[in-house]
């Protein structure tokens, strides 16, 4: 298995003291699996996501990546870990505004030491990026910038690909062509995938669909 | 509506108080050295002019005694009743618990005109100054007096460390009864007055110093203060530039809803340039004070040097003039205006629905990039004109400013150039990153750099400016002062028997005649030497014909100082008319370096065919060592131990005060860096809030928040060794002027200029010092940056 999370609890400092947003959530995820996080606002599927993707620590509870647990691995480790194994596609999109479309996407590959230009450059055509390969994030569209985010994540060849809200920010008919081509080239790699989404459209596309109520899995 | 619109305009200052720390301590901080190095120029403005009202030094002629340091009343009175028109004067160090205090009595009825503030004192009538006895003191020094007899008035216009007051009164406090120090004569003298000789023998005619004029002597010395200070506050008013720029941009959302609101546009612009005007006179306020403190941390340092240098008395104590705390004021009012007018404009020409989002004021790069490389080419061409044209002093100020600004506009071009090409070569990922991520921040780091680059580059050249001159100067003096020992104030009677005496002992005696004339329409001195191999040895020429003191000696020709040939506009080979029908050719022009004076020099003996009556003032004397010599002539002339002056100890001395010189140099030198390093620190800190999102990605993909910390340093040390770089030939460009320009066109003397690679090594590591400390702290803030922070960057409600 490639990721266990067993018992994990996860509470924020609040005016009165600690509020809980994790209460004991189990859940595994293997590769090629595809996997949706659903829940409302506030439920702590983001701090999930943050916590298995090495960003973020637990209060309670292991999450064992590959047999290790990430839980006891100190910043060092989690940055490793991160750098190598997973790749984050956020709603924000987050990339690198000093870098063109291509350095964007070549930028977690190199990170991780698995540059394949020849990957680069097919993620580049597959994504309909060939005309802005050397644009900057701040001349593309959301749409765009997203495909770029799904390049990075994708170029870097790692074992688990997390998204948050990856089509939040796009219109409908953006959101639904972005999403077909990230399920497709995920499939292509055979990594698993784990989205937190508020859209039951996106969530029905993955091959299990959890949900997170008060910190729970219901 | 102004009171809602003003607390709207406060609460921005109230959530962003870094912003209002940076706004207020740039400009105090630039307010500071400038009113400090203004508050030093004007305590010593007014010391030299106290100085020159207090003492008549160098104003009139005097009677002094040929021999000992006073003369008997009697040869007062005995004068006057012979006609001449001379006042008596007695000086003396009074030594009280509280220190030292220079006496000055002066007869205040018979004073030349407006020598002394006797008289002039609001609520002292003249008989109880003569009577009762009143002192006149600056604060400080009638503090030293509090428990003499007599009473004490303050006066700042008498000079430091000095007391005026009646003759009589000065006799007693200082225990002369019935002796003066010497007479002060008169301008005007009626006709057909008894021969000195006959009146007073005992008594020699000194002519009045024409080279006293100190507040022109040390004109050098101030101009560089000012220099300094000037750009001291460029430097500040760049912080103060950046942050008001960054200040505006964020408002752009509230500006946008209060006019949405109904506020009009001129009200609010009003209230913003309101709001500026009390921030300006606020930290203004500040400055004023931290430059009070500057200055008089200074202070006792400039005033021995300048009395080191020019025998300048000037107060160690400072005075709260309205001239300097009123021009810092003015100066932070103005500086606040220039940087926040095209915010404003900017502000009052923004459409009414245009976008609140910041536009990313940090990160705007090339928006108006070749605007500001336009204005940077032009400038430097305009410096480039100027230095080929050599127009005069307005022209090389003009020159300086078209260089630096026009430098500083350049810089962010230049250091955009060598980030792509460091970017195009860099192999490793983050090497890439690195380079194209400090790219982008150089728009927001555009600012600090440049006030690091006028900073480092006024250091550059305002030092080698200095050692390039304390070089000189002491190839100067060991060129001036080759004798072992000078002999001064000795009479025309006895000077051949002294000349005979000295020559018996074997020593080489040369005489220095000297009067005071109007050269090729200029005043100057005419000087008679007895040229030969010293001279010749040791004289060195800025430019000469082959054996041009061979012709000196042989009476064919004549050499003047760099000062005279450059106002009256001679050069080699030029003809000369000296007056009493002698003209030469000009054989030479030599360095005079702290003169203000024209000179020429003719020899002796045909300095003696056109003045027959003027006796030598001044011997230089070779081969007798100083203190035997000293002692001989006393035992055999009576000549006073003050008559010989060993030069040696002279040379010691003045280089000791120009080690001073230097302390008062460093001092500004790491107060100007210390605002520059201070600059980087509130860009960087600045950016920091900026930074994050950009940051958190990569923190993401798996560098450490201490990995990015260090790039963080590593990027400040970068540009910051970039900038020092570019500043150094900025720099010596700076000193080139300054010696080559400014000197020659105020003062007369082109300095040669020196290089002094080692002092530049170690500015450019203090310069990279200052950077690091500026940029460890936003670095250390990144390290430590919580989790949660990071994850925010990400979190999709933001």
């Amino acid at each position: 298995m490639l990721l266990e999370v067993s018992g994990v609890t996860k509470s924020f400092a609040g005016a009165e003291g600690p509020v809980p947003v994790l209460s004991g959530v189990d859940l595994s995820l293997d590769l090629g699996q595809t996997m949706s996080l659903q829940g409302e606002s506030g439920s702590g599927k983001s701090t999930l996501l943050h916590i298995v993707g090495g960003l973020d620590t637990v209060d309670g509870g292991r999450v064992l990546f590959d047999g290790r647990d990430v839980a006891a691995l100190d910043e060092a480790g989690r940055a490793a870990l991160r750098r190598s194994d997973v790749a984050v596609i956020f709603q924000q999109f987050n990339l690198i505004p000093s870098l063109d479309v291509a350095d964007n996407i070549r930028f977690q590959a190199r990170l991780a030491g698995r540059e394949d230009a020849a990957q680069v450059a097919r993620l580049i055509e597959a994504l309909g990026l060939g005309d802005h390969r050397h644009k900057y994030p701040e001349q593309l569209s959301g749409g765009q910038q997203q495909r770029v985010a799904i390049a990075r994540a994708l170029a870097a060849r790692p074992r688990l690909i997390l998204a948050d809200e990856p089509t939040g920010n796009l219109d409908e008919a953006t959101a639904g062509e972005v999403l077909d081509q990230m399920l497709a080239l995920v499939g292509e790699t055979g990594a698993a995938l784990m989205v937190v989404t508020h859209s039951p459209a996106v969530a029905a596309r993955m091959d299990r669909q959890l949900h997170l109520r008060a910190g729970q899995l219901a | 509506m102004t009171r809602a619109v003003l607390q709207a305009l406060a609460a921005h200052w109230r959530r962003n108080p870094l912003q209002f720390f940076t706004f207020l301590a740039g400009l105090a901080l630039a307010t500071a050295l400038w009113s400090g190095v203004q508050a030093i120029n004007a305590e010593a403005r007014a010391s030299y002019d106290a100085a020159a009202a207090t003492l008549g030094e160098g104003r009139f002629d005097q009677l002094v005694p040929r021999a000992g340091d006073s003369l008997p009343q009697e040869t007062y009175v005995a004068l006057r009743r012979a006609g001449w028109q001379v006042s008596p004067a007695v000086e003396g160090v009074l030594r009280t618990d509280a220190g030292r205090v220079r006496i000055v009595g002066l007869d205040p009825l018979t004073t030349p005109g407006a020598l002394s503030p006797v008289g002039g004192a609001r609520d002292i009538d003249l008989n109880s100054f003569l009577t009762v006895g009143v002192l006149f003191a600056d604060a400080a020094t009638a503090g030293r007096l509090a428990d003499l007899p007599q009473e004490v008035v303050t006066d700042t216009s008498v000079a430091p460390d000095t007391a005026l007051t009646d003759v009589g009164v000065a006799q007693r406090l200082l225990d002369r009864p019935e002796r003066l120090s010497r007479l002060i004569l008169a301008p005007e003298q009626p006709m057909g007055l008894p021969p000195l000789e006959q009146v007073a023998p005992g008594l020699t005619r000194v002519a009045a110093q024409s080279g006293s004029d100190v507040g022109q002597l040390t004109g050098s010395f101030h101009l560089n203060l000012t220099a300094f200070g000037l750009l001291s506050f460029a430097v500040g008013i760049f912080i103060v530039h950046g942050t008001i720029g960054l200040v505006f941009e964020q408002r752009r959302g509230m500006v946008r809803t209060l006019r949405t609101l109904g506020v009009p546009l001129r009200r609010l612009i009003l209230l913003m340039a309101v709001e500026l005007l009390v921030l300006s006179l606020l930290a203004g306020g500040i400055g004023v004070v931290l430059g009070y403190v500057i200055a008089a941390l200074l202070l006792p340092d400039v005033a021995a040097t300048l009395e080191g240098l020019y025998g300048a008395q000037v107060s160690g104590g400072l005075q709260l003039r309205p001239v300097w705390w009123l021009s810092g004021l003015a100066i932070a009012v103005l500086g606040a205006g220039l940087a926040g007018a095209g915010a404003l404009w900017r502000i009052a020409r923004m459409p009414i629905l245009a976008s609140a989002r910041p536009r990313a004021w940090a990160m705007a790069a090339g928006r108006g990039r070749w605007l500001q490389g336009a204005a940077a080419v032009l400038l430097l061409a305009v410096a480039a004109g100027i230095a080929l044209a050599d127009a005069g002093l307005i022209a090389a100020f003009a020159l300086l400013g078209c260089l630096l600004i026009g430098a500083a506009l350049a810089l962010p071009l230049i250091l955009g150039a060598v980030l792509a090409l460091g970017q195009s070569r860099a192999k490793g990922v983050i090497g890439g990153w690195f380079w194209a991520d400090t790219r982008q921040q150089l728009p927001g780091l555009s600012l600090a750099l440049m006030a690091l680059l006028l900073a480092m580059a006024a250091n550059v050249g305002v030092s080698t400016m200095v050692s390039s001159f304390r070089l000189t100067f002491i190839d100067f003096l060991d060129q001036r002062l080759f004798a072992d020992a000078y002999i001064r104030g000795v009479d025309r009677d006895r000077m051949p028997g002294i000349e005979a005496f000295l020559q018996d002992r074997g020593a080489t005696v040369l005489p220095l005649l000297r009067v005071d004339s109007r050269l090729a329409g200029v005043p100057a001195e005419l000087m008679g030497a007895r040229v030969g191999p010293a001279y010749e040895t040791n004289w060195t020429f800025v430019a000469a014909r082959p054996e041009a003191w061979t012709r000196v000696a042989a009476g064919e020709a004549v050499i003047v100082n760099e000062q005279l040939a450059r106002r009256a506009g001679l050069w080699l080979d030029d003809m000369l008319d000296l007056g009493g029908g002698l003209r030469l050719p000009l054989a030479g022009v030599y360095g005079d370096y702290g003169n203000p004076v024209g000179q020429a020099v003719i020899s002796e003996t045909r300095f003696g065919v056109v003045f027959p009556d003027e006796t030598p003032r001044q011997f230089g004397v070779l081969g007798l060592d100083p203190e035997e010599l000293r002692s001989a002539l006393g035992e055999r002339f009576g000549l006073p131990p003050g008559s010989v002056v060993d030069q040696s100890s002279v040379k010691a001395f003045s280089l000791g005060v120009f080690e001073r010189t230097f302390t008062v140099t460093a001092a500004l030198n790491v107060l100007t860096l210390a605002v520059a390093g201070f600059a980087i620190l509130m860009s960087l800190l600045t950016l920091s809030a900026i930074r994050l999102p950009q940051l958190a990605p990569v923190w993401a993909m798996g560098l450490t928040r201490g990995a990015l910390a260090r790039v963080e340093l590593i990027r400040a040390l970068v540009l910051a060794a970039l900038t020092a770089l570019l500043a150094l030939p900025l720099g010596l460009a700076l000193a080139w002027v300054l010696l080559a320009m400014v000197n020659v066109q105020a003062f007369g003397w082109r300095l040669p200029m020196y290089l002094f690679p080692l002092d530049y090594a170690r500015l450019g590591l203090l310069t990279l010092l200052a950077a690091a400390l500026a940029a460890l702290w936003p670095a250390l803030r990144m390290a430590r940056t919580p989790v949660s922070q990071l994850l925010r960057v990400f979190a999709n409600e933001r």
